[in-house]
């Protein structure tokens, strides 16, 4: 009988535990949301996307951060998602079975894993060396090599939920596989597909590391994509460990914006795949 | 085999360009995926180079970092990425076990998404917030409340005493442990869901059947059944922890030293490079900083491998036992 009482007590211990465990992952969630707000909501107002990041002491925006962030983002994936896309094709399709295939999907999920410091590193002897000097431009290449590998995964697993019976009817009708591919396989995964650059994008437009020493940072308004730019994730870096109230308070405000995007991005992402199926039929 | 073709050569002839410039694009952008990899190994290494052949072994053996003097050692961000990730490890094992329990055997069926998205968004908020949230929230709390405490009850014991000692600085290798364990909590507990899910039920039931108790269930046939799996994901949750660079950079107070004490500042490889690079002057500096960041990809590029091939083979039996 003790027995019995010993087991229900441990069996209750351990799920009491489990659910603990629970509440404490929520509750980092809950209280990095809370800081944010409650510090970063001050600042926000129409002048953080009008005027640029203002030297100490005077008042100003984060206008060329959030534009440095949006231009590097977009070039990033622009550059980084085709390639994904096309690799992932050939590892769902041409190359389901090849020997190579294999090798790639093992180098795609450590390069998945791999510290974005070290694409930053390798970004900086690659290019920033050859050319001479901090750019925009490098700083995209760098965002691009982080979303490759997410673009390869999702695709691919994506073009695998298409169903064979698809694949099969095109081909019967005479249709060449890029035919298939671009006409009926694409088409049927749109939703993944669309769903991994979402996940893609929102992984690059808040990393740090991998633009400390290829974009580097801008205190002015600069649309050219060969030098320095201004970034959101570098300015907030820059700004919340300076001295200086104005700046910690762009730099949580800054820190609001992205994270409230990125987090929105992320869960708009989820919701496409679960509304639409993750093959694109409902 | 296609009737347009035999009507009409030229699109048969079209329609075969197509097909072969497709097939190389997509064949090359996948061998880029394999080139990336060689391209950082290689380019790591030349960047490297330098300051390998100037201090040989004594660049892995030496704790001494000392840009005046042009000597560096790599210990002691060596010792400082193992001893944060450990401490990352040992926090965040036992909750995201208990996250992927709660779950996979818990949760009633509504809760399970919401808080399964929750647990996910943790890995979408930017390493640079935890950074900044640690440093101004949690890094304050620990220096007033947590750290006070710990010097006080184990700081005096023999032994394990030594790594509560020292005054409460907040900021130090503590504070990055435990800011890099809620960073990896999401990763672990994830793959752990998904290896729990993978358990059959019909071996759960029989479990029930014998009159086991849930916590029994896990603990004798599910955890037993997933185990290499959950390998795979704490591995896989340590590689991320190694190389993590802005949270740690902001609250681990890069100093380059060895101390025996957690609550003491240090360093790691990656906040070495994020701090001192754009700043570092001198060939030798600079070298020894991409060394560095080679170390940082030879371990944590180990680490990674491991745990993919341990989840590898676990699909591969998944997939045979459908």
């Amino acid at each position: 009988m003790s027995r019995r009482f010993l087991r229900k007590v441990i069996n209750l211990v351990a799920l009491g535990l489990s659910g603990l465990a629970t509440a404490i992952g929520l509750f980092f969630l809950g209280a990095i949301l809370w800081t944010l707000l409650s510090r970063g909501l001050a600042g926000m107002s129409g002048t953080l996307f009008a005027a640029m990041t203002p030297p100490p002491g005077s008042s100003g925006g984060l206008l060329n951060a959030i534009y440095g962030s949006v231009v590097m983002t977009v070039i990033g994936i622009l550059l980084g998602g085709p390639v994904g896309m096309l690799a992932g094709t050939y590892l769902a399709e041409y190359g389901r079975d090849a020997p190579v295939s294999a090798v790639i999907r093992f180098v795609n999920d450590v390069l998945l894993s791999a510290p974005s410091i070290i694409v930053g590193l390798f970004v900086y002897e690659l290019l920033v060396i050859s050319m001479g000097h901090f750019s925009a431009i490098a700083g995209a290449v760098a965002l691009a090599i982080i979303a490759i590998p997410v673009t390869v995964r999702t695709t691919e697993d994506m073009l695998n939920l298409v169903p064979q019976g698809m694949k099969d009817a095109s081909t019967a009708m005479g249709a060449y596989p890029w035919r298939t591919i671009t006409s009926v396989i694409y088409p049927a995964a749109r939703s993944g597909i669309v769903t991994g650059l979402l996940l893609a994008i929102a992984r690059i437009s808040g990393e740090t590391a991998p633009l400390l020493f290829t974009a580097l940072n801008n205190q002015f308004w600069s649309t050219n994509v060969n030098a320095p730019m201004a970034n959101l994730p570098v300015v907030i870096f820059q700004f919340a460990l300076s001295p200086y109230p104005n700046w910690q308070q762009l730099a949580w405000s800054g820190a609001l914006l992205i994270t409230l995007s990125i987090l929105i991005l992320s869960i708009t992402a989820r919701f496409v795949v679960a509304r639409l199926g993750p093959g694109g039929q409902r | 085999m296609n009737t347009a073709a035999a009507i009409d050569p030229r699109h048969a002839a079209g329609q075969r360009l197509r097909e072969r410039l497709f097939r190389a694009a997509t064949f090359v952008a996948a061998l880029l995926v394999l080139m990336l990899l060689g391209g950082v190994a290689l380019s790591l290494l030349h960047g490297a180079w330098p300051a390998l052949a100037h201090f040989k072994l004594r660049f892995l053996t030496s704790e001494v970092w000392n840009p005046v003097t042009d000597q560096f050692g790599a210990l002691a961000a060596v010792y400082g990425t193992v001893v944060t990730s450990l401490i990352a490890l040992a926090i965040a094992i036992p909750v995201s076990f208990g996250i992927a329990i709660f779950l996979t055997e818990l949760a009633p069926v509504w809760l399970k998404r919401p808080v399964g998205i929750a647990i996910e968004l943790l890995a979408a908020v930017p390493s640079i917030i935890y950074g900044i949230w640690g440093l101004f929230v949690l890094a304050p709390i620990l220096q007033r409340h947590v750290q006070p405490w710990l010097i006080d009850t184990i700081g005096p014991l023999p032994i394990v005493g030594k790594l509560f000692q020292g005054p409460p600085f907040g900021i130090g290798i503590l504070t990055a442990g435990i800011v890099l364990a809620v960073m990896v909590v999401p990763f672990i507990s994830a793959v752990t869901r998904d290896v729990f899910e993978t358990v059959p039920d019909v071996l759960k039931e029989s479990g029930y059947g014998l009159g086991a108790t849930t916590w029994e269930v896990i603990w004798q046939v599910v955890v037993p059944y997933a185990r290499t799996g959950m390998i795979g994901g704490i591995m896989l949750g340590l590689g991320r922890a190694l190389g993590e660079t802005m949270a740690v950079t902001i609250v681990i107070g890069n100093a380059h030293r060895i101390g025996s004490s957690l609550l003491a500042p240090g360093t790691t490889i990656s906040a070495a490079i994020a701090n001192e690079f754009t700043e570092a002057v001198g060939d030798l500096y600079t070298s020894s900083l991409v060394a560095l960041g080679a170390l940082l990809f030879l371990i944590t590029f180990s680490v990674i491998a491991a745990a993919r091939f341990m989840l590898l083979r676990l699909e591969r039996r998944a997939l045979s036992s459908v």
